[in-house]
């Protein structure tokens, strides 16, 4: 078996399924190159899954029935019990619901290299699910969002993103009011003595995390411009407060009401007053900027080539990417096509989130209840969709190399082993998903356990497996 | 409040009596217990400390502005300027008793609002971000290592973070949910990891932190995430390794949730209960710690402070400069620390944030020099190289 498939399909993919690598082995760059010919594909469960707006629309009732609630029992002092658990209840459901529908999406595709990308682009505009209700949301927003315009242009990407509802409620931009817009000089005048104003988190986080990057030379005054640019990004109906009721609830609404009126500089150029479309129009030259281009290109290459990839290929890669006006495509085949990517045949140790999902391939199956998965990787400390900040979860053995993390991956090992019993030959399945990079010296240990069940979790836990 | 000149008093003049740096590397402490406890998130210095005393405090902080002691939910005074949240009730004792220390208007050299870059520079000892590739805890150990046992340090987390990261053996311990591993497994991963040094290393290490933690009482509890409930399990957690023979003498505890961009409360909310799982994991700490608190200090240390002003939704925006609080037997408490530059518009860091007129190294300098005894031209030259003109914040431990 060529040490090219195995790249191909451990690096570049998810990790083979069985059959895979022999499957793939006469062309390998051919078959990544043909996965991003078309957009992604919606996994089947999508269809089973709500949108957004239904969810919005459900989760703020609930809140509503809380408070209304709780005002009732403020007699007697007591809280509700049943509606505050009815409310995390129904968040948790439709959280595991939508890890349900990524896992089995990953474990099952046979383009995963798309499912890869999608996970890639879900992380580098991360919305942690710690934060309500992001849970509720997190894979919604990735297959509504994201999923989309992976291989498409990463403007329209970054549009959808800064306009999606949960990134909106993540960085709280709802609530950002333009000083002297319509709403903020009236509040201004009342003095009511509650602030009402510009709140800069996802301007910020638009800079320094989704486009330029924190050396992307822009300033603070950027920050706060961009801030005024894209007051009013908010969502339709009424708010908690019942402040605001037009809209279509749940979507993407833009109000002129509390948009910052007049003429914005941001990194020097000059953006005349056009409601919704000044927004679009920095971020369109955002997504055109030689530092996004850098960004992305760095963390592009260090998420398919090396931890610390090489300057060169960095430079290739954003040069592609300006050349074609932020088309990933190109910078996907330029990829593909680089010397470097194809040198080392598993340089990469596997976030928790790679370690399952080709555990998962590996086994060409996903457990039933999708709390294996969920609680594996909470473990393991990559809860899905719970960087825990907006920076998304960070990519290099450095950031994942604790002592206690590998226990706890032997310790999952271990666990999936015994899952899996005595039906499977650890040596055969080793050669089937591993390929040139199943070492001889794995091999002999692996045979050398006392039962199936024992060399599986041994294959889980090796070197050969950690690595990608 | 100890007044500018006072604070340059504090501020190293003893370096040069303490011993060459040849010697102080066999002299180093092997005693002395660290615990380094850092908020991620940008903890909010005015509400830990809060300036009550300054004019200029509850106009800017409108609705998140403690109210000053004696007054219902109103902070515990420290000073007749300062007063202590009021959700920190543990280490208002140790203040009184004159084992905790505020230290204010304190802020790493770095002046960006980035978290991660901020933690960065926190945690890598130089002046700007990746000005390392290490962290500076560890450069710290060297001296220390071989007399405090083979892993001098222990990071409670499940990945050890940058501080702590190094040339030096560390390692770390985060409470586990599944079955274990049967020890026959491990014995065989030993032999497969064999020729593999990423991977033995790790293997060992964790092996010998789970030696240390299945002596614990209730250790095997549940993973309780990122957050200040984890952090209370940590620091319970971290007494049980630094009173283990030949166990670690330092550890680094970590928490997030302190980005309280919006609805941050006063007495009551998600900051103050935040600061109340805190001060219960110190509290915890003091507990479990026994007669060893004497020979402990606790730094509490964030990557950067918050805006003065509240912000348009309740909340403060990213700052500069914040508080440290200094715990434990060995701290020479009962004050605070400051070089107070006030709240006033013209004061303030471009005009938005607390002054830094502090650099948090000064801090750990003191530390490393005081309590953990390291030779003062070591910690310049290999710990917090490039950072000589930032002299040591002197007696802040005890002698």
């Amino acid at each position: 078996m060529s040490k090219d498939a195995v790249i191909a399909s451990n690096r570049f993919g998810l990790g083979a399924k069985p059959g895979e690598l022999a499957r793939i082995q006469e062309d390998p760059r051919g078959w990544l190159k043909q996965q991003i010919g078309r957009g992604a594909d919606q996994p089947s469960g999508v269809a089973g899954l709500p949108s957004t707006p239904e969810v919005v629309v459900e989760i703020q009732r609930l809140r509503l029935e809380q408070r209304q609630m709780a005002a009732r029992n403020s007699e007697n002092d007591k809280p509700a019990p049943d509606i505050v658990k009815r409310y995390s209840k129904t968040v948790r459901a439709h959280y595991v619901d939508q890890t349900r529908v990524r896992y089995q999406a990953a474990a099952a595709t046979d383009r995963p290299l798309v499912e890869r990308l999608v996970h890639f682009w879900s992380n580098h505009f991360a919305i942690s699910a710690d934060k309500q209700p992001m849970p509720a949301l997190a894979g919604l927003y990735e297959n509504e969002a994201i999923r989309p315009n992976v291989t498409g242009n990463f403007a329209d990407m970054l549009i959808a993103v800064e306009q999606h509802p949960a990134m909106i409620m993540y960085l709280d931009n709802q609530r950002s009011i333009g000083p002297n817009s319509t709403l903020g000089k009236r509040a201004g005048r009342r003095r009511s003595g509650r602030t009402l104003g510009l709140n800069e988190n996802l301007a910020r986080e638009i800079l320094e995390l989704h486009t330029l990057g924190v050396d992307g030379g822009y300033t603070q005054a950027d920050v706060t411009t961009l801030a005024h640019v894209i007051t009013g990004w908010s969502i339709g109906g009424a708010t908690e407060n019942g402040r605001f009721a037009d809209g279509e609830p749940g979507t993407f609404e833009f109000r002129e009401l509390i948009h910052e009126p007049g003429t914005q500089t941001v990194l020097g150029k000059r953006y005349a007053e056009a409601g919704l479309q000044q927004g679009v129009d920095v971020l369109r030259d955002l997504a055109r900027h030689p530092s996004t281009a850098r960004h992305i290109a760095t963390k592009l290459a260090r998420h398919f080539v090396a931890d610390e990839p090489a300057t060169k290929l960095v430079d290739r890669l954003a040069r592609v990417y300006l050349e074609n006006d932020a088309e990933l495509e190109p910078v996907y085949r330029t990829l593909i096509d680089a010397p470097e990517a194809w040198q080392e045949i598993a340089p990469k140790y596997k976030s928790p989130h790679d370690f399952v999902v080709s555990t998962l391939r590996a086994f060409d199956r996903v457990p039933d209840d999708p709390r294996f998965v969920v609680n594996g990787l909470d473990l393991m400390g990559q809860t899905p969709w719970r960087p825990g900040s907006p920076a998304g979860w960070p990519d290099t053995a450095h950031e994942w190399g604790g002592a206690d993390a590998l226990y706890k991956r032997i310790e999952w090992s271990n666990t999936v082993a015994r899952y899996a019993g005595n039906r499977v030959d650890p040596v055969e399945l080793g050669h089937a998903v591993l390929g040139a990079g199943f070492t001889t010296h794995s091999r002999t240990w692996i045979r050398r356990a006392e039962s199936r069940q024992q060399g599986i979790a041994l294959l889980l836990a090796s070197p050969d497996f950690q690595r990608r | 409040m100890l007044t500018r000149r006072d604070l340059l008093k504090h501020l190293g003049v003893s370096g040069a009596l303490l011993a060459a740096p040849g010697l102080a590397l066999a002299n180093a402490r092997t005693d002395a217990r660290f615990v380094l406890v850092i908020l991620r998130g940008a903890a909010d210095g005015l509400s830990i400390a809060a300036p009550y005393g300054d004019p200029a405090y509850s106009g800017l902080r409108g609705e998140l502005a403690l109210l000053p002691p004696g007054r219902k939910d109103g902070v515990m005074d420290l000073d007749g300027f300062f007063g202590l949240h009021p959700r920190l009730t543990f280490t208002h004792e140790r203040f009184t008793d004159r084992e905790a220390s505020v230290i204010h208007a304190v802020a790493s050299p770095y002046r960006e609002r980035s978290h991660f870059d901020g933690q960065d520079v926190l945690e890598n000892g130089g002046s700007i971000v990746g000005a390392m590739r290490d962290g500076w805890l560890n450069r710290a150990l060297k001296p220390l290592g071989g007399n405090l046992g083979d892993e001098p340090a222990i990071a409670l987390a499940q990945n050890t973070p940058l501080v702590l990261r190094g040339p030096q053996s560390v390692t770390s311990w985060a409470p586990s949910r599944l079955p274990d591993a049967d020890e026959d497994i491990i014995e065989r991963l030993r032999l497969l990891y064999a020729e593999d040094a990423f991977f033995s290393m790790r293997l060992e290490q964790a092996i010998r932190s789970q030696e240390i933690a299945e002596g614990m009482d209730g250790a095997r509890t549940r993973n309780r995430g990122n957050g200040a409930e984890a952090l209370k399990a940590n620091l319970k957690a971290a007494a049980n390794f630094l009173t283990t023979p030949d166990g670690p003498g330092i550890a680094v505890v970590e928490a997030g949730g302190w980005d309280t961009h919006a609805n941050q409360g006063a007495a009551r909310g998600a900051l103050a209960n935040q600061l109340g799982a805190l001060d219960a994991g110190l509290a915890e700490l003091h507990a479990g710690l026994g007669a060893t608190w004497k020979r402990t200090v606790v730094a509490v240390v964030t990557e950067f402070g918050r805006t003065a002003k509240v912000n348009g939704t309740r909340g403060t925006d990213h700052g500069t400069a914040s508080a440290a609080l200094l715990l434990g037997g060995a701290v020479n408490g009962g004050k605070v620390v400051a070089d107070w530059p006030g709240l006033k518009t013209s004061a303030l860091f471009e005009s938005r944030d607390l002054y830094p007129t502090l650099d948090l190294r000064a801090v750990f300098k003191g530390i490393l020099a005081e309590h953990l005894e390291l030779a003062p031209a070591y910690i310049d030259r290999e710990v917090f190289p490039g950072s000589a003109k930032v002299r040591p914040l002197n007696d802040i431990v005890n002698a």
